[in-house]
């Protein structure tokens, strides 16, 4: 196997998942490129099933939703899923429909709004605004539950324009007004939980007295809108187009400026932008064709480790690699707070805004975390991925220091580093001299040897990229 | 205006959840208390008492020792307009000081840049927890996280210690400038060299401490150990944050209210202590508070989220005694059942900031708020 062809393929499944094993690799890269990306927009797999984690975990049960489970059953199902892209997608759509638990309060609900990113994960995106904008916790949390005929709330009618499809400056205070006359009456109702102390489950609810009918322009468009018309206007915007390319090129491709920075500062690569843009736009908005030509396309295959990994990319990935943390045993809630404590807690973004990515998720604090975690993964031998990892460096039989670090670089990427930064690799391995495997005390001395080098090599600069 | 000549040191106390400001500083004279409270109240007997009005929870008597020596301020009906009762969302408000729009600049991690601008000292601000609380989190300036202080540090899984020493000697090397990186890269080289730095700067604390003082074994009382060992080894951390979770009581709130406060006025107790006798009670102030008090009438087993709080300010500087009014408990005075604020905690803020970190307050409060005197 080319190693050129594993590299690549290491890159997709980082981007295009959370990661893969080197079996996983060699598997996909004998089936090709371009067939892998095709399994990964169209995954057979079966979907995680939710009632494993329920039935380990009852406290998650509806109607309880025991609120220290947080994240919980949404972090197993990243944890175990065999449709890596789908889900992929669902923290896409998560970051960028940014909605918190802060103010919602009620995490039944915000995993309802992740299955439903799930449903629409690769789908249609005018679609899912639509789903969107009928979302309960959506509703929620930007008020449209407040915006009324004669009193209207221009929270969510704001944000979708704003954060959700257009970005500033593509929009007058007029259209915000009049989208959010649009979307009046889209509220929510309630059923009365089981129990006394549970929370009331939501659901979306028209209610057609309090619509504000009357006559609207929207975007130079005039007629008695309802919401799906301002849906339907919104994603012919050029804007639209151009502002779902940019996120999802910061997303798989390589960090942007940060979203507010977008209307003054220009795209790193605006022919991507551009080739992205034209993809959604004659795809009718069709996420699996537009993923499609992303990761077909150069600037896509030619961006390896342009991008700080997300705290949930470095968790979600190292734990993948390790194995062994597919059972949701007890522990899993906290496991779950592992992303929380480098700056991503997920369902619970800072604001509507969502998280700023890219060198904003570092600070002295977060590499402290995302250095000492991958240690302490990397590091456990009773993992099943760890001891895979042994078994193929040992395979490789006695190793030079230069070998011994070229194989760990390797097998963790493989990642490319400084030749400065590879020469201490090399100067501290060469302490340990040769590595060998032949008696039962050299085994164990390199095993500990492997181990140490991973740790080394997962706390490097390089490694906070993926 | 308190003075002192050693550079005073801030240290916070966040009570998570929404502490019951009434089952805290209980107004056990007034008829309405029993009315309010018939299943969640305490008994009159068992009450502290602090004035002919109101009295302290039975747990805490070591904080009402502090008040009788005068070294206790109770503030009382701290809050904000509109008050929030979401705790995240009000917890929010209280870190960033903005209650009408979402905030990102925590209002010490900005007294922290004031303190120092240059980031001279990259533990200035040390902040006990998992992770850095948003009150001092600002783009630039440098905190430093520790949840547990004697294993903190960077790849602590690494033994033996040689071996670890090696490998952070490797790590500081690998992180170091190199020539044609691009500005990342730089970024996460000097971040990744501060984080290494100032976990060197910390360990030294536990071993230059030693004490008489007995901290009990509670969660609290160690990160309160943790801030004392500090604050001895003259590092020149100037701003402590930790906080102490679990005061959401919905529901069977004497029992858990109780041991709450047992624990966090028996390890102030040992705090205190500790500063006396290692002779730094004198540049010390502690700030107590949380993000809203809770619903002024029980709901037969505890007490749901409510508006008007109580805040604490403790220290040898402090000019003890109550600040600010206790807020009306009239059915008419109450807003959706909740007592209303009557002191916007910015004011509160102000007073710490300005008469005793001396640092500008006015760009971190971002207006002009009645100020407790407490100082």
């Amino acid at each position: 196997m080319a190693s050129k062809d594993i590299a690549l393929m290491a890159h997709l499944m980082r981007r295009a998942g959370f990661g893969a094993s080197r079996d996983e690799l060699e598997a996909r890269a004998a089936q090709g490129y371009e067939a892998t990306v095709e399994e990964l927009l169209t995954p057979e797999a079966e979907p995680v099933d939710r009632y494993e984690f329920l039935r380990y975990q009852p406290g998650f049960w509806k109607p309880v939703t025991s609120p220290g489970m947080g994240m919980a059953a949404w972090f197993h199902t990243m944890l175990n899923t065999q449709r890596p892209l789908e889900e992929k997608m669902v923290l896409f759509w998560h970051q960028l429909f940014a909605t918190g638990q802060s103010k919602i309060d009620h995490w039944h609900e915000l995993i309802t709004q992740v299955d439903m990113f799930r449903e629409h994960a690769m789908g249609n995106y005018r679609d899912l605004l639509v789903a969107l904008a009928k979302d309960p916790a959506m509703i929620y949390w930007l008020d449209n539950c407040d915006n009324h005929a004669h009193a209207v709330n221009e929270n969510w009618g704001r944000e979708l324009l704003e954060l959700f499809s257009m970005g500033v400056g593509n929009f007058s205070e007029t259209d915000v007004r009049e989208a959010s006359r649009a979307f009046t009456g889209w509220t929510i109702g309630y059923t009365p939980p089981r129990g006394y102390y549970n929370r009331w489950d939501w659901q979306f609810e028209y209610l057609e007295e309090d619509h504000d009918d009357g006559e609207k322009t929207f975007l130079s468009h005039t007629g008695n809108f309802n919401g799906e018309d301002i849906i339907d206007i919104i994603v012919q915007q050029p804007a639209c187009h151009r502002f779902i390319a940019r996120h999802l090129y910061n997303f798989f491709v390589a960090d942007e400026p940060q979203v507010p920075a977008w209307q003054t500062t220009p795209p790193r690569n605006p022919e991507a932008i551009d080739t992205i843009a034209t993809a959604f736009r004659e795809s009718k908005y069709d996420m699996r064709s537009t993923l499609r030509v992303i990761f077909n396309s150069d600037f896509f295959k030619n961006a390896r480790f342009a991008r700080i990994k997300s705290p949930a990319e470095v968790v979600i990935s190292l734990l993948r690699l390790a194995g062994g943390f597919e059972f949701p045993a007890p522990g899993i809630g906290q496991l779950a707070k592992q992303p929380t404590y480098m700056g991503q807690e997920l369902l619970n973004p800072p604001s509507v805004e969502g998280w700023h990515t890219g060198a904003e998720w570092i600070n002295s604090g977060t590499l402290m975390k995302r250095v000492n975690f991958a240690a302490s993964v990397l590091g456990d031998f009773s993992r099943p991925g760890m001891r895979a990892i042994v078994d193929r460096i040992k395979g490789q039989g006695a190793l030079s220091p230069e070998g011994f670090v070229d194989s760990c670089l390797d097998i963790i990427g493989p990642l490319d580093v400084q030749p400065e930064v590879r020469q201490r690799l090399v100067e501290h391995a060469s302490e340990g001299g040769t590595l060998r495997w032949g008696t039962a005390h050299e085994a164990e001395t390199s095993q500990k040897r492997v181990g140490e080098m991973l740790q080394m090599i997962a706390s490097l600069r390089e490694c906070q990229y993926c | 205006m308190a003075t002192t000549d050693k550079a005073p040191v801030l240290v916070v106390l966040q009570l998570s959840g929404g502490n019951d400001y009434m089952n805290t500083v209980i107004p056990y004279n007034d008829p309405l208390y029993r009315d309010y409270r018939p299943r969640v109240g305490l008994p009159e007997e068992q009450i502290l008492p602090v004035d002919g009005e109101v009295g302290l929870h039975p747990s805490m008597a070591p904080l009402h020792a502090m008040y009788t020596q005068g070294k206790m301020a109770i503030i009382h009906g701290v809050g904000y307009p509109n008050s929030v009762r979401s705790h995240f969302r009000s917890m929010d408000i209280w870190h960033t000081c903005e209650p009408d729009k979402t905030g990102t600049e925590g209002w010490l991690g900005l007294a922290t840049r004031q303190l120092d601008p240059r980031k001279d000292n990259i533990v200035t601000a040390v902040s006990f927890g998992p992770c850095m609380f948003r009150a001092l989190s600002v783009s630039g300036v440098p905190v430093a996280c520790v949840d547990d202080l004697e294993s903190y540090g960077l790849l602590t899984g690494i033994s033996p210690e040689p071996q670890r020493a090696k490998i952070l000697e490797r790590f500081a090397q690998n992180y170091s400038p190199l020539i044609g990186t691009d500005e990342v890269m730089k970024y996460l080289g000097a971040t990744g060299l501060e984080a290494m730095a100032g976990a060197d700067i910390l360990k030294v604390a536990p071993q230059r401490y030693a004490s008489t003082v007995k901290y009990p074994e509670t969660s609290i009382a160690k990160k309160l150990k943790g801030i004392a060992q500090i604050n001895f080894a003259d590092l020149g951390s100037r701003v402590f944050y930790c906080d102490h979770l679990g005061f959401d009581t919905h529901a069977n709130q004497l029992p858990v209210h109780a041991t709450l406060w047992n624990d966090v006025s028996q390890a102030i107790d040992a705090f205190f202590a500790d500063l006396r006798e290692h002779n730094a009670a004198d540049n010390v102030l502690m700030f107590l508070f949380t993000e809203f008090g809770r619903r002024v009438r029980d709901n037969g087993s505890g007490t749901d989220h409510g508006a008007g709080g109580a805040a604490f300010v403790l220290g040898d500087m402090v000019q003890g005694g109550q600040y600010g009014e206790y807020p009306s408990r009239k059915p008419s005075d109450l807003t959706q059942g909740d007592l209303a604020p009557t002191l916007d905690f910015r004011g509160l803020y102000a007073t710490i900031l300005e008469d005793w970190l001396h640092v500008d307050a006015q760009p971190i409060v971002k207006g002009t708020f009645e100020k407790p005197r407490f100082l």
